[in-house]
């Protein structure tokens, strides 16, 4: 089991290489040195070379103990990424700033999505071949159609703005679970014709079960066959479903934040497009991947906790 | 030796495969006519190329064109409204579908032409080519996709590649370019894990065997014989790609990264975006109608193009 965890984690480490292999291709190679953007128009040869200094893009690529790569590789690791262009502040303090509100947007809409489409899925799935079935596939893929974009701006429009029933925008002193109901709301019914669709397949496969046939035949009402029996069993898709997504609930909504103004990592991305700030964008994609190996791993080993047919070799 | 196969052909008269699937599509009547919304989509796409490139003046391709007064509501001889300059909210729309198109339409045979070569060879050879293509679409998918795919758009933008070693020169990336080299280098890897799954799974037949006792090299064996084998799949994810190239082309340009001197869905609904406020409804529903049919027609041929195509269906 030991050796089992130590092998998960030794073949971890060349995608993590991989990763600040990836992110310093981008930005230090095709992006490369971007000071006489940073200084503006009007600056002087000293402060061009003092941001070039600051940012290391004076020293080799590669190829010197002091080369960019090795300066990438120790800054990633030790989550020392520099300060932003725009206002001097440590990029890390602004991602652990930005977290808090962006889980406290992502979790609830996760939670929502999670128990509202499962729970349909079931029914749906249940109804399967019937007119209900067919019809709310069709919904389904229709609300696939819609792109998100629109669901955000006449959700906030129509429901906040036209009948006033949430606030528009994020206001620092109102309490979390009013600024945080529409866009979460607005995120639950985007995300919900996928979703369905998804779970709807997953529930009809464990249906065609034996075990289904079994339990209607010893007498079960339907309710008790479909939330204790087949629930029960559909959980293990789910789950590996379940935590996967985590990572990305760290990184927020982009685009819900944005609209709604909620100051988490979501909006800190788009400010740094805006402001070309590409310092943030290397962070922040370097964080996103850290995160996704890290539950990968929990995932793995959580199974090879759970399920005894697993093998550890 | 060389009649024997076409005896049995004439004894059997079976239909092909492909004979047979599309016979199964042709009866779906929703897919033809989301075929049919596709088609007409592209035909609009194919009509303004034809005129920029004829440089005909068609009116109704004229988008830049003042035809009345600013923020004018949808009437006869405004089918959409007028946005803030009295520009037609329809000619708009309609040149939109140049750019989704296009971008999605690139962003597809880039990812195209890098996962299924790099797919069918980590899939026949293995051992190390294995290794390494593993390794490198593992790095990448363990990349948020929204992340990964803004940051190839923001790093790619303005910039000018060099193709000289293609004989090409310089080519400088305009907005449109930098949308879909990102989307395309940042999708492919969900087609080259498919498409070396399932090489794997055809390495092991009897045909592939008989190839390689002929004596067939590698790159016969997987192009002529390997891919084409696997070619629906190919087809099933292409369609079903689509969209999410179009939904990712709109977002990049809502955003500001993506095409900047022609209207595109994108930029049109972040214009709406300070409109919709004041009442201006009509550019906002024009782009979410126009971006709602081809993603609708998309998804509802996909859908049926995979019932038809897929072979575990015909056991059913």
């Amino acid at each position: 089991m030991t050796a089992y965890i130590i092998r998960r984690l030794l073949y971890t480490l060349p995608i993590v290489f991989g990763v600040l292999l990836i992110t310093f291709v981008l930005f230090n190679i095709v992006s490369g040195d971007v000071s006489d953007q940073i200084a503006g128009k009007a600056a002087s040869a000293e402060t061009i070379e003092e941001i070039r200094a600051e940012y290391g893009w004076d020293k080799p690529l590669f190829l010197s103990r002091d080369s960019q790569f090795i300066n990438h590789l120790k800054n990633s690791l030790t989550f020392n990424f520099g300060r932003s262009w725009s206002d001097r502040e440590l990029i890390i303090d602004k991602i652990k700033r930005g977290a808090g509100p962006s889980l406290c947007l992502t979790v609830p809409m996760f939670i929502g999505t999670l128990a509202i489409s499962i729970s349909l899925a079931i029914i749906v799935a249940f109804l399967r071949g019937t007119i209900i079935d067919v019809l709310s596939v069709f919904i389904c893929v229709a609300m696939m159609s819609i792109p998100f974009l629109s669901f955000i701006l006449f959700g906030q429009y129509f429901l906040a703005f036209k009948w006033g029933m949430f606030p528009v925008f994020f206001w620092p002193d109102l309490p979390v679970y009013k600024y945080v109901a529409l866009p979460a709301l607005i995120g639950i019914v985007a995300g919900l014709g996928g979703n369905l669709r998804f779970y709807r397949t997953v529930m009809l496969d464990e249906l065609r079960n034996d075990y289904v046939r079994t339990a209607f035949a010893k007498g079960l009402g339907t309710g008790s066959v479909l939330f204790r029996h087949v629930l029960k069993n559909a959980m293990i898709p789910i789950i590996t479903q379940v935590v996967l997504a985590i990572p990305f609930l760290f990184l927020g909504s982009l685009l819900l934040e944005r609209f709604f103004g909620i100051p988490g990592l979501g909006y800190l991305m788009i400010d740094a497009i805006g402001a070309r700030d590409f310092q943030i964008i290397n962070a922040m994609t370097f964080i996103g991947a850290i995160l996704f190996v890290v539950f990968n791993l929990i995932t793995d080993i959580c199974y090879s906790i759970v399920d005894p047919r697993v093998s550890f070799e | 030796m060389n009649n024997a196969p076409e005896k049995i052909t004439v004894i059997i008269k079976g239909r092909s495969y492909w004979a047979d699937s599309m016979g199964r599509l042709r009866r779906r009547k929703l897919a033809m006519g989301a075929l049919a919304v596709i088609a007409a989509y592209l035909a609009i796409v194919l009509f303004i190329y034809a005129a920029q490139w004829t440089s005909l003046d068609i009116p109704i391709l004229n988008w830049g064109q003042k035809i009345g007064a600013e923020y004018q509501p949808p009437s006869r001889n405004a089918i959409f409204g007028t946005d803030f300059l009295g520009r037609s909210v329809f000619r708009k729309t309609l040149y939109g579908a140049r750019v989704s198109i296009t971008v999605a339409f690139w962003a597809s045979i880039i990812s195209l032409a890098i996962g299924v070569p790099l797919g069918a060879a980590a899939g026949y050879f293995r051992g190390f080519i294995d290794d390494v293509i593993v390794w490198l679409y593992t790095t990448l998918s363990s990349i948020p996709y929204i992340l990964l795919i803004l940051a190839f758009a923001l790093v790619l933008r303005e910039k000018s590649l060099n193709l000289k070693w293609l004989g090409v020169g310089k080519v400088e990336l305009s907005g449109i370019a930098t949308v879909y080299l990102a989307i395309g280098l940042t999708s492919w890897v969900d087609i080259c894990r498919l498409i070396r799954g399932e090489v794997m799974k055809h390495k092991e037949r009897d045909y592939i065997l008989a190839a390689q006792s002929y004596g067939c090299g590698s790159s016969r064996i997987i192009f002529r014989h390997l891919i084409p084998n696997v070619f629906h799949l190919i087809i099933i994810s292409f369609s079903l790609r689509f969209v999410s190239f179009i939904q990712a082309e709109v977002i990049l340009s809502f955003l500001g990264l993506g095409e900047k001197n022609n209207p595109s869905w994108g930029a049109m609904i972040d214009a709406a975006r300070l409109d919709l406020p004041k009442g201006y409804w009509w550019e906002m529903t024009a782009a979410t109608v126009a971006i709602f049919l081809i993603s609708l027609a998309l998804n509802v041929f996909g859908d049926a193009l995979r019932d038809s195509l897929d072979p575990k269906l015909k056991v059913q």
